[in-house]
């Protein structure tokens, strides 16, 4: 809690207090508990310091300013958001083991960390999994894939995609300083009132999770819009919506379920800090506020984010799994109509989320069918992803391995579904493990499944060499074992009664199930070790696996058209589309790899420092309101206004590059794929593999006519 | 990619731009159409705080209502006010769009209409000021009642936006001076008018939702 401090130093820090650091509340009262606390600050500082000094040794900071964080480019962008992903996916995955860890040895016992520091374990497990591991992690590949496959150079918008991200990536910072600057909110990720309010939450932990989730909300937005425009106005000639591939059209839905969900997040989440700063009743128990409001605007927001994390990955599955089946996707219309189907729907069942807070049977039956609707399309998807695979030639490199994985476990996850969106028994488990079961049954396959068979599938466009496919697979494996080890005993768990965020467990009963959870958590992260091993193993031999050409698996979208990693301008000539599978029927009819008539000079953003410079003052700026330090919290507010306004007044913010330093690029390019061996896919997975495909022939492979 | 000139249906965009090229034409498109898709996103948010205050009707704690807050005359000013600007935004649009040649003439006409725009605007922002002192004088603060935070965030709302506008107007005629009107501050000049407007109409709502019912109770 918070003790008051007075005078000078109080407007000079604030609410800040010696206290606020884990080390010291740990050295006056040395619990497991708070050593635990003290550890993982630890280790936020001393990776910062290790980070911050590898850097300065190996004198890198230059290359990283000009080359990453004042970049403009989509690819470069998508890059960051996904490593941002992978960091947060660390702490967040670490934090689901000591929860597992906690209930495991909770059982009439006080377990390893006291109420207080396991319901912020849960409340940053939950926010990170959602606002900083998910959408960095979807929006990163959106943001690479993109532009490539609708044959556009950059992003509608490469400034505001610069600030959206560093807006992201200031919300993860205030995360982890949370770990070693104060605390967490207790409250869940969903933060409701009125236990979030300065009545019961009297620390900085809500300040934390409101601020660093309004600066992801803010980020989101501008990704919507840009996504948008990026789609509606940049496609390559020819490319008319029909012709997009998949990926395109659940990005586009995704986009526009992000322009219309997130304001009322930043609604709630403004209003919630109304509360807590000025004073105000919007959901308190007291003056007439009502959190019932709040917990019809956050699902508001809460259920189309749901779409938001699976309709990308839903994109990830088409192109995995037409490319590893060498098939053009099964119904492809039935497709964008039921993923545009769920995007409209996904904004009508959000009251699912309160069944229980009292709305009476006919609103609950209501919502409850407009939830089963959803089932309808979401099948639709199911089949045609099965009859794109029926008669392919399939092959199971661990994208594939996943994407099938998730169809098999997303259905038992709807079914789940179907079981709580019937009022009569959502009243049954709600509140229990059996709903943290479902939800990790949609998102774990729905979302994680999704964005790793996307950064496999997609990594070796972005840096010109495979991932090792037997890591690949060791992965694939713990992540679908742990999976159902891990989560499947919880569903055993509700039924049987056991509340969710339990710190302490009282019904010896339950011990064998919690001991298996366990253990499929320390599987999962056997999992996700095992993706750093492949990536190491990958970038060690990478001389081995190199596919400059650019198209390794015989696939079918614009973005293995170029070289890998592409060049800055993507397409050094704009293609024209005539197909759906634009370059697979290039290749079919001999247009792939030929020079273009004539080479134009390119114009491409120049390097902007707004974006991180925004990034960093807004992110200073919450965390001087978070400690109620108004002087840290105005300077920086007025600094990242006035470096939007700065940015106004420049007006040399392009570069050319001259046509014949595009043509050099791309005849070499070319040069290689001529003198490059065609790889037939029995090979794919060899050395031999240089990102030329090999043209196959389905019908004559199977005798069909 | 031929460069030359556009057909006349791509010069929607309000103001004249001369277009260098089909590319230039699509970017400018672009740059409009994201600031609708964001107006889109904005207008959602008002959506919600008009929402929430009509939950908020009747919880006033005993404090002051909506009949006792609302004062009609200043808030039927404040209207013509904000209609005024927006009607004299108009007409900066035209005389910044009529102009092949945009002369000296013509730029001190547009920089006139722009300069009393940004002065209804200021005006307006006064009186809301006002009224809100005026409220806090009887009483009627934010953290009073639900029914007062409601009001004074949808209010306060309109007012933030109208006053990012009114910093936003000068400099871009400070640009117009620095650079003329090149193609930057004209795409940003169709954004400031649509966001103008934009707050004209959130500004009509508000006056019907707010005022005239609260006259009416
Ligand atoms: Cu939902």
């Amino acid at each position: 809690m918070i003790t008051e401090t007075h005078g000078i130093a109080h407007a000079l820090l604030g609410n800040l207090t010696w206290a606020a650091l884990p080390y010291v509340r740990a050295w006056r009262d040395p619990s497991l508990s708070e050593i635990i606390g003290a550890g993982a600050g630890s280790m936020v500082v001393l990776g910062a310091i290790a980070l911050f000094a590898l850097i300065t040794w190996l004198g890198k900071w230059r290359y990283l300013w000009t080359e990453w964080f004042t970049t403009l480019d989509h690819k470069k962008l998508g890059i960051m958001y996904v490593l941002l992903a992978g960091v947060m996916l660390t702490r967040a995955l670490i934090e689901a083991m000591l929860i597992r860890t906690q209930q495991a040895t909770a059982i009439n016992a006080p377990g390893l960390v006291e109420p207080g520091h396991f319901a912020q374990l849960f409340t940053t497990h939950g926010s990170i999994m959602v606002f900083f591991m998910a959408m960095p992690f979807l929006i990163g590949l959106i943001n690479y894939v993109v532009p490539l496959q609708i044959g556009a150079r950059d992003m509608a918008f490469p400034y505001l995609n610069s600030v959206g991200f560093w807006l992201t990536a200031a919300g993860s910072a205030l995360m982890m300083a949370s770990l070693t600057i104060g605390e967490f909110s207790t409250g869940g990720w969903s933060g409701y009132p009125p236990y979030t309010e300065l009545a019961y939450s009297g620390g900085v932990g809500p300040d934390y999770w409101i601020w660093a989730v309004s600066l992801s909300s803010l980020g989101s937005m501008t990704v919507g819009i840009n996504v948008a425009c990026t789609i509606f106005k940049f496609r390559a000639p020819g490319m008319g919506f029909m012709r997009m591939p998949l990926f395109c059209w659940t990005s586009l839905c995704t986009a526009i379920l992000m322009i219309f969900a997130m304001p009322p997040l930043t609604v709630v989440t403004l209003l919630l800090a109304g509360d807590r700063y000025l004073g105000m009743h919007f959901f308190t128990d007291g003056g007439g506020g009502n959190m019932m409001n709040y917990a019809n605007m956050f699902w508001l927001f809460g259920h189309p984010e749901v779409y938001i994390l699976i309709l990308p990955a839903f994109g990830v599955f088409s192109e995995v799994i037409s490319a590893f089946s060498s098939k053009e996707l099964y119904g492809y219309t039935s497709l964008v109509l039921a993923t545009t189907a769920i995007a409209v729907l996904s904004f009508t069942v959000w009251l699912h989320h309160f069944f229980t807070m009292g709305q009476g049977a006919d609103v609950n039956a209501a919502f409850g069918i407009a939830t089963m609707t959803i089932g309808i399309p979401t099948g639709v998807k199911i089949y045609d992803w099965i009859f794109t695979m029926f008669r392919g030639e399939v092959r199971f490199t661990p994208p594939m391995l996943f994407s099938i994985a998730f169809m098999m476990t997303f259905v038992i996850g709807g079914f789940t579904g179907i079981i709580l969106a019937t009022p009569p028994l959502d009243y049954m488990v709600h509140d229990t493990l059996f709903l943290v079961a479902h939800f990790h049954n949609m998102l774990i396959p729905g979302t994680l499944y999704g964005m790793i068979a996307g950064y496999m599938f997609w990594f070796p466009k972005a840096f010109g060499f495979r991932l090792n496919e037997r890591w690949g697979r060791i992965s694939f494996s713990c992540w679908a074992g742990g999976f159902f080890l891990a989560f499947f005993p919880l569903y055993v768990l509700g039924a049987a009664g056991m509340a969710r965020r339990t710190q302490e467990v009282f019904d010896p009963a339950f011990r064998p199930w919690l001991y298996i959870a366990l253990f499929g958590a320390l599987v999962l992260f056997a999992g996700l070790a095992s993706l750093f091993i492949q990536l190491y193993v990958s970038i060690r031999d990478r001389a081995e696996n190199m596919v400059p050409i650019g198209d390794p698996w015989d696939a079918r979208g614009l973005e293995w058209s170029v070289s890998a990693p592409p060049p800055e301008w993507n397409f050094a000539v704009i293609p024209h589309v005539g197909n759906r599978d634009a370059f697979y029927w290039r290749k079919r009819n001999h247009g792939a790899y030929v020079r273009a008539d004539q080479y134009k000079d390119i114009e491409l953003p120049k390097n902007l420092m707004c974006g991180p410079v925004i990034g960093v003052a807004a992110g200073l700026c919450c965390f001087g309101l978070i400690w109620h330090i108004w002087w840290i919290a105005s300077l920086f507010a007025a600094a990242s206004v006035l470096t939007v306004i700065a940015r106004s007044f420049q007006r040399d913010t392009t570069r050319t590059i001259p046509a014949a330093e595009v043509e050099a690029v791309d005849r070499r390019w070319l040069a290689g794929a001529h003198a490059s061996r065609p790889v037939p896919r029995q090979q794919e997975e060899t050395s031999l593999n240089q990102g030329l495909a090999e043209g196959f022939e389905p019908d004559r492979a199977h005798g069909l006519a | 990619m031929s460069s030359g000139p556009v057909s006349p249906a791509l010069r929607h965009a309000g103001l004249n731009l001369k277009y260098a090229s089909r590319e230039e034409a699509e970017q400018i498109e672009s740059d409009v159409f994201g600031f609708w898709v964001f107006l889109m996103s904005d207008a959602v948010i008002f959506a919600l705080l008009f929402a929430l205050f009509g939950t908020s009707l009747e919880a006033t704690v005993g404090g002051p209502t909506l009949a006792s807050v609302v004062k009609l005359a200043p808030a039927f000013i404040e209207t013509a006010l904000l209609l005024t600007s927006s009607f004299t935004f108009g007409m900066a649009s035209i005389e910044l769009k009529r102009t092949h040649k945009f002369t000296r003439r013509h730029r001190h006409r547009a920089v006139g209409w722009l300069l009393l725009t940004w002065a209804l605007g200021i005006a307006f922002l006064g009186m809301e000021a006002h009224d809100f002192v005026t409220m806090a004088g009887e009483g009627a603060v934010p953290d009073r009642s639900f029914f007062l935070s409601a009001y004074t965030v949808l209010i306060g709302t309109h007012g933030l936006h109208v006053l990012t506008a009114v910093i936003w107007l000068p400099i871009l005629l400070m640009q117009m001076y620095m650079f003329g009107l090149d193609r930057p501050l004209k795409v940003n000049l169709i954004r400031l008018s649509l966001f103008w407007h934009f707050l004209d109409i959130v500004w009509i709502a508000i006056f019907s939702i707010v005022f005239l019912q609260g006259a009416i109770r």
